[in-house]
């Protein structure tokens, strides 16, 4: 691929009637896509990166905070955590099955990373209503309490947000409408829920074990 | 194009390898929480934390096998929030200095004025 790249380069720069910066050439449709998402996904990293700094901040600060375990279950966050690296290595097996035109199996890894996603969050919900209507926290009750509902919120709705992006593909393919051709919009797709799951593994260690 | 292809298998068969590490490396840090102490369990969990996450965006994400600029623009929030982290710590070691002095002014006097604490001034 990269040769075929450096070949088309040098060829634009021997005819020099082609109006094409030579920096810009090699980028495809595809490749464009790829790198906006990863613009993207940096610009999120700064939001998330933002808040646990913050978070980070506070809790420093604050001698009484409570231990997370207190509050928080490990071993049910735990699975969580394990549902969406499956989920992870799911979305990957349906990337390699478009691209090598298998559909069936695209859309049985595809589906299955969705509900990966939806079990992920209706765990989530479980937590929240716990936490809301047993436990009684709020998002005023305490710092521990803000941080703990703005962090695992956000990163919940990254989540939302995944779960629609697939089933969008998902839909598309029960259509009819993917083919191998289509395989670099579930590669971007992926690099989307491969760093929803990317600051789950971090918010995981920050937020509850730690 | 045989190197492509080569590439990309190498590529698609190590994800059930990474799947594998990650799974290993969540129940290593399982077991960290529950039997290492204090500052040794934290750094052993932010460690593993970041590895897995490393794991996730070299071989899930293909990062390893694009060309470098992805994994600059990739590395860049890192490195700023890291920034951003020690830019948020000196305000922070400050506050603490704060609480100290204030600690001890209020315990100087305690036995001679009835007169109740004062901030420091700022």
């Amino acid at each position: 691929m990269s040769q075929a790249a450096t070949l088309d380069t040098h060829s634009h720069e021997a005819h020099s009637d082609v109006h094409l910066d030579p920096a810009e050439s090699p980028l495809t449709p595809e490749s464009w896509g790829k790198l906006g998402m990863w613009i993207f996904l940096a610009a999120d990293a700064m939001t998330f990166g933002a808040a646990i700094a913050a978070y980070a901040a506070l809790r420093m600060d604050n001698v009484n905070w409570p231990d997370p375990a207190q509050f928080l279950g490990i071993t049910f966050t735990a699975i969580m955590t394990f549902i969406l690296i499956v989920s992870s290595l799911t979305m990957v097996e349906a990337l390699s099955s478009i691209k090598h035109g298998n559909m069936s199996r695209f859309q049985l890894f595809l589906g299955l990373t969705v509900l990966g996603g939806l079990a992920f969050l209706g765990m989530q919900a479980r937590e929240w209503h716990e936490l809301i209507w047993d436990k009684g926290l709020s998002i005023k009750t305490s710092l521990f309490s803000a941080t703990f509902f703005i962090l695992t919120g956000f990163h919940g709705c990254h989540v939302t947000g995944g779960v629609i992006y697939n089933s969008v593909y998902w839909f598309r393919g029960l259509a009819g409408k993917m083919d191998r051709s289509k395989a670099s919009l579930i590669e971007i797709a992926g690099l989307y829920w491969h760093f929803v799951d990317l600051v789950w593994i971090l918010i995981f260690t920050f937020v509850y074990l730690i | 194009m045989s190197s492509a292809t080569t590439i990309e298998s190498a590529e698609e068969s190590s994800y059930f390898a990474i799947f594998i590490y990650l799974s290993v490396l969540t129940a290593a840090e399982l077991a960290v929480y529950a039997w290492f102490p204090g500052v040794v369990k934290i750094a052993f969990l932010v460690a593993l934390a970041w590895a897995k996450a490393t794991l996730v965006a070299m071989y899930f994400m293909h990062l390893r096998f694009e060309r470098r600029t992805l994994a600059i623009i990739a590395f860049i929030p890192v490195v700023l929030v890291t920034f951003l982290t020690f830019m948020l710590l000196p305000d922070l070691t400050a506050r603490l200095w704060a609480h100290a002095d204030a600690h001890q002014q209020i315990a100087a006097p305690s036995g001679e004025s009835s007169a109740p604490a004062t901030p420091p001034p700022s």
